[in-house]
């Protein structure tokens, strides 16, 4: 092998694989051993490597044998918010320190049957609530671009472990921008699907209107890969959306009606909504992601203005919605089936209060009181009612432009990554950071962040682009197209 | 509109959770400081406005889709419960319900 | 309206929340079997514990057997509606919220009809929702503390909701009993009291006639008609007591103690009453297709109340008769074999109602259970109505059939010889000897005294061992007096 294993991505393991340069195993033992290394990097929450072994070398007979997938053999983690039974699943929480499931989720079990070699599981922010992954019982992770930074949230873990090459690719979760704001601090690549497109099944829910799972890893051509195999029907999700499978490979790679080598994106309309760059985006994102813009025009593209006027408006309707099914979806952790419970207790009622007093932190306390709150008697109709409303009126936004353009352009977040701590006591603040994710999540359309170009202290800034309903082809043929043409994506920490 | 004290506490004992004074009162804090971004939705006139309680429906009519009456799971007690707190008989223990 | 009876000056305001355990085979949100008795937590599936990561999918089965109760009591079966999740905290309820219908539920509105004695009384509903069922809390003393089972949660319940149109113990215990047997004769509910397939909650209030509606207390879980009757007359008494000595009634939630035979206030759900209901975001809008509705309309069984005008019309049977022997489907389906053996619709009805039901009843069984087949009664209500036997000798047949003593009608008569003497030669013999031993009484009824047939007839059925067939002995006797 010409380059070190851990700086091949998914696409260029698969093929090294497929030409027998390397084993699975010869892979494995790499990262394990870069991942014993990098430990203080908070990535991981919990490393299996002797399963990891054995799965390399099944994957290795499995290609000998030559039934092998595209991904049979390649390395991935998973986001602890994935039930995993040969793993402990945790969410980031104290309330599951330990807990065991009997199966494992949908998009695990596909990734495995697709051959792909799981080394652990990757850290988070607790049930996926936050933005920096600071809200982690098991601690942060550490931004590898500059180690006293967050690597953003909550797909934390996940992002760090891609940034730092210990994983050419990881499983992540977005609700409210979990994958791409993590991306985007990061420089990496990531994706949320569509609402619907990925099963939920086995991920253990924070807002269930809202979470998607989709990969994250260092092009678009690898986190196309990803996601052919994670995404599909699944009959345990009655929110699955009942489509055929599709190759989004295929879609990446096909040309565009018009489109020549130097122009791969010609007559595509990219739609810049003008809510998207307010005065208070940071300078060297907004150059950034104007850098990035003049990029996707070289190659074809025309920009056109659009407008998302309830952008702002996405920031209290999320932290209404989300809160109010997270509160909800967290009424199960009583201390009674499984997880923690507390040790002193007077009678069954003391037994809850204290157990989830315990078992779950400041952030996730706070969103359980709010969405308790928003959702009690007399409260409703004024809070989640409205949001609700509201949602319909934002998705609505989208549709309007979508008329005038194919996709839709703009940051993931308003600054690049910031100091650990620095929001940490300031939970509003953090919530407004979200805005420019928020909308595509309410209005379940997918989202990708890739790599634009750095910004202050060489660390990275992400280009959002929001697609309309299934159409991650079409984003990822973009994406890639982008990637073709630059090299952001290839850049990598200092000293990894 | 601001919370009160009383608020925090009825909601904390609604969600079943003990909260210490001194986080009582920084909750308090936190939920106002909170609020107070909430205030310019709650003015938007939504009248006449559908609801969007899942997002597919945004693109067209989301049908629920149903299963068919059929057994399907297997009893796996001992597997269900790896991670209980307190099992007896297959039972999980809990302090006396009084009804 | 029937004129509402008073109690003690006081008008009895009553409505019924019903829960029917539909009798699907697996779980209304999961693929666990939902048989009754199993060991503890052997039928909680990932779904029912509500394990970290697990989803709901609705079952078909339990979806299509409300809309035939919809279409059963005529009510609106929505062509949309909506699962919410009502929240509260209880070991029983694995997820921390029920899975239920609260704003816009499957079955809207519709009617129940039932007889109180002879009177037709009809109770509005209110709707009819799914929901799923919640698990048991055992609390035999596991050292003090509550063993949980959760085989029972995720069993697919419809809560059927009437308007507060019930005026005495005796009317909730008709509606009751009626919506028991339409929701059996459905086969949408296998109706086991005891083992909580049925349950009822009563609202109670009283007032004053013509006053608005008093404050209601809740009486919760009433599994069987009598408990359901006793508990809402202790109801009553106590609260006009309250009244009485000048005391409010606190709306509450209470149970009834089968033993004392009163009602007391739950101790738990003391804040029960905000659920904070809202959409289950984990399941899209319930659509039902009107196509689907039609085929379920199609694949009804005949109802009760349209089976009794049909046996009033086709059979002549009274409609209390109608009533009775419409029941259940198995009383009705005797009914029917038995009439087509005999043709004698009102003869079979009065049977089943009377010497039939007195046995079943005093033995405890169904009617599927019954010794005596249908052809059977049919054959003995022959031998009744073509003077074979006399109502007696019926009844000593009949005792033979059910004791399993013999199972041919006709063979048994003859073993018994309960035959009844028809023969004119035979009867003239002995016409000619009692008239020969009794000229006192030939004297007084030729004097114009009437009773005195009646004692000659007597003598002859005497002489007759009571085999005479007394229509043909009168015949006999008039011809011979009036020659």
């Amino acid at each position: 092998m010409s380059s070190p294993l851990h700086e091949l991505g998914v696409a260029a393991l698969s093929r090294a694989l497929a030409d027998k340069q390397v084993s699975s195993a010869e892979v494995t033992q790499h990262l394990l051993a870069r991942v014993a290394d990098h430990q203080q990097l908070g990535a991981f929450v919990h490393v299996d490597a002797d399963a990891a072994l054995a799965a390399a070398q099944a994957a290795d007979a499995r290609r000998a044998a030559g039934d092998a997938s595209a991904l049979t053999g390649v390395p991935i983690a998973h986001k602890d918010i994935f039930v995993t039974a040969g793993a402990p699943t945790t969410a980031g929480s104290k309330m599951l320190k330990g807990y065991q499931s009997p199966f494992d989720a949908t998009v695990v079990a596909r990734l495995s049957q697709a051959g792909m070699v799981s080394l652990g599981k990757l850290n988070c922010d607790e049930f996926a609530m936050g933005s920096a992954n600071e809200n982690s019982a098991w601690g942060p992770a550490l931004n590898p671009w500059d180690r006293a930074r967050v690597p953003g949230g909550s797909s934390g873990g996940s992002a760090t472990a891609v940034a730092a090459r210990l994983l050419p690719a990881a499983t992540g979760t977005d609700t409210g921008g979990s994958i791409r704001q993590p991306a985007s601090f990061t420089g990496i690549t990531g994706i949320k699907p569509t609402y619907g497109r990925c099963s939920r099944y086995g991920m253990i829910a924070f807002a269930s209107s809202l979470d998607q799972a989709g990969p994250m890893a260092r092009s678009a051509e690898d986190c196309a890969l990803l996601l052919s195999a994670m995404s599909g029907f699944d009959e345990r999700d009655a929110t699955s959306a009942e489509r055929p499978a599709e190759d989004f490979h295929r879609q990446m790679l096909e040309q565009r009606a018009g489109a020549t080598a130097a122009k791969p994106l010609q007559g595509l309309r990219i739609g810049l909504p003008k809510e998207f760059f307010p005065d208070a985006l940071a300078a060297d994102v907004n150059g950034a992601v104007r850098g990035a813009l003049a990029e996707l025009e070289k190659l074809g593209a025309t920009l056109v203005e659009v407008s998302l006027p309830r952008t702002e408006l996405s920031i209290p309707v999320y932290y209404i919605i989300a809160p109010a099914e997270a509160s909800s979806n967290l009424q199960r952790y009583d201390g009674v089936r499984y997880g923690h419970r507390a040790e002193q207790y007077g009678d069954l009622i003391d037994m809850y209060k204290k157990t989830r007093a315990q078992g779950f932190g400041a952030e996730v306390k706070r969103r359980i009181m709010i969405g308790t709150y928003v959702l009690s008697h007399g409260y409703y109709d004024a809070y989640y009612l409205q949001a609700q409303k509201l949602r319909r009126m934002i998705a609505d936004d989208f549709q309007r432009c979508f008329q005038d353009c194919d996709l839709i352009a703009g940051p993931v977040a308003p600054s690049v990554a910031w100091q650990l701590g620095a929001k940490s006591d300031d939970p509003v603040a953090a919530y407004l950071a979200d805005i420019f994710t928020l909308p595509a999540s309410l209005a379940g359309l997918p989202g990708m962040s890739i790599p634009a170009g750095f910004g202050e202290a060489r660390m990275p800034v992400g280009l959002q682009l929001i697609g309309n309903y299934f159409a991650e082809g079409q984003l990822l043929h973009t994406a890639h197209a982008f990637q073709q043409a630059t090299d952001h994506h290839l850049r990598a920490p200092a000293g990894f | 509109m601001a919370l009160s004290p009383t608020d925090v506490s009825r909601i904390a004992h609604l969600a079943r959770l003990e909260l210490q004074p001194e986080e009582q009162a920084a909750m308090l804090q936190q939920l106002n400081g909170f609020f107070s971004i909430v205030e310019q939705m709650r003015a938007v006139d939504t009248s006449g406005v559908e609801p969007l309680y899942t997002p597919l429906s945004a693109l067209s009519e989301v049908q629920l889709r149903l299963r068919e009456d059929r057994v399907t799971e297997q009893d796996q007690r001992a597997l269900n419960q790896r991670s209980a707190p307190a099992v007896e008989d297959g039972l999980f223990l809990v302090p006396q319900v009084i009804e | 309206m029937s004129t509402p009876q008073l109690i003690r000056g006081y008008e009895v305001v009553i409505g019924l929340e019903t829960h029917a355990q539909l009798s699907t085979a697996s779980k209304i949100f999961s693929g666990a079997s939902t048989a009754f008795g199993a060991a503890p937590n052997t039928q909680a599936s990932p779904v029912d514990l509500a394990l970290p990561g697990t989803l709901p999918v609705p079952n078909r089965g339990a979806v299509e057997r409300a809309i035939r109760f919809g279409l059963a009591v005529g009510a609106k079966v929505a062509r949309q509606s909506i699962f919410a999740r009502k929240n509260y905290f209880y070991p029983d309820l694995p997820k921390g919220y029920q899975i239920s219908q609260y704003e816009i539920p499957v079955v809207q509105g519709g009617v129940i009809e039932f007889l109180v004695g002879e009177q037709k009384k009809r109770v509005n509903l209110t709707r009819a929702h799914l929901e799923e069922d919640a698990g048991k809390s055992l609390h035999e003393d596991y050292h003090g503390l509550t063993g949980i089972d959760l085989n029972r949660a995720g069993t697919p319940l419809l809560e059927i909701v009437s308007e507060p149109e019930m005026r005495s113990s005796a009317e909730a215990v008709g509606y009751a009993r009626a919506l028991h047997a339409l929701v059996v004769w459905l086969g949408i509910c296998d109706g086991n009291m005891q083992e909580g397939s049925f349950r009822c909650d009563a609202n109670v209030s009283v007032r004053k006639p013509g006053a608005p509606f008093g404050t209601r207390r809740e009486i919760k879980n009433l599994n069987s008609f009598r408990f359901l009757q006793q508990a809402i007359d202790y109801e009553v008494q106590w609260q006009i007591e309250q009244i009485e000595d000048g005391l409010s009634i606190e709306q509450a939630t209470v149970l009834f103690d089968p033993d004392s035979g009163e009602t007391r206030a739950m101790r738990s759900k003391e804040d029960a009453h905000d659920y904070r209901y809202f959409p289950d975001p984990d399941l899209p809008p319930l659509v039902i297709a009107p196509e689907w509705v039609e085929r379920v309309k199609a694949e009804m069984p005949e109802l009760p109340a349209a089976m009794a005008e049909r046996f009033q019309a086709q059979d002549g049977l009274p409609a209390y008769d109608a009533g009775m022997v419409t029941q259940s489907l198995a009383f009705a389906a005797y009914y029917e074999a038995a009439r087509d053996a005999c043709r004698q619709p009102k003869l079979v009805a009065n049977w089943l109602m009377g010497e039939f039901s007195k046995r079943l009843n005093a033995e405890g069984r169904g009617i599927e259970e019954a010794p005596v087949a249908p052809a059977t009664l049919g054959a003995l209500i022959t031998r009744i109505s073509d003077g074979t036997i006399s109502n007696n000798g019926a009844r000593q047949v009949f005792d033979a059939l059910w004791s399993g003593e013999g199972s041919d009608v006709d063979a048994l008569i003859e073993a018994k010889g309960l035959k009844q003497m028809s023969d004119t030669g035979a009867l003239e013999a002995i016409v000619e000897q009692v008239l020969a031993a009794n000229e006192k009484s030939v004297a007084e009824f030729r004097a114009g005294k009437d009773k005195a047939f009646n004692a000659l007839v007597g003598q002859v059925m005497k002489a007759s061992k009571g085999k005479a067939n007394p229509a043909l002995a009168g015949e006999l006797l008039k011809k011979r007096l009036q020659g």
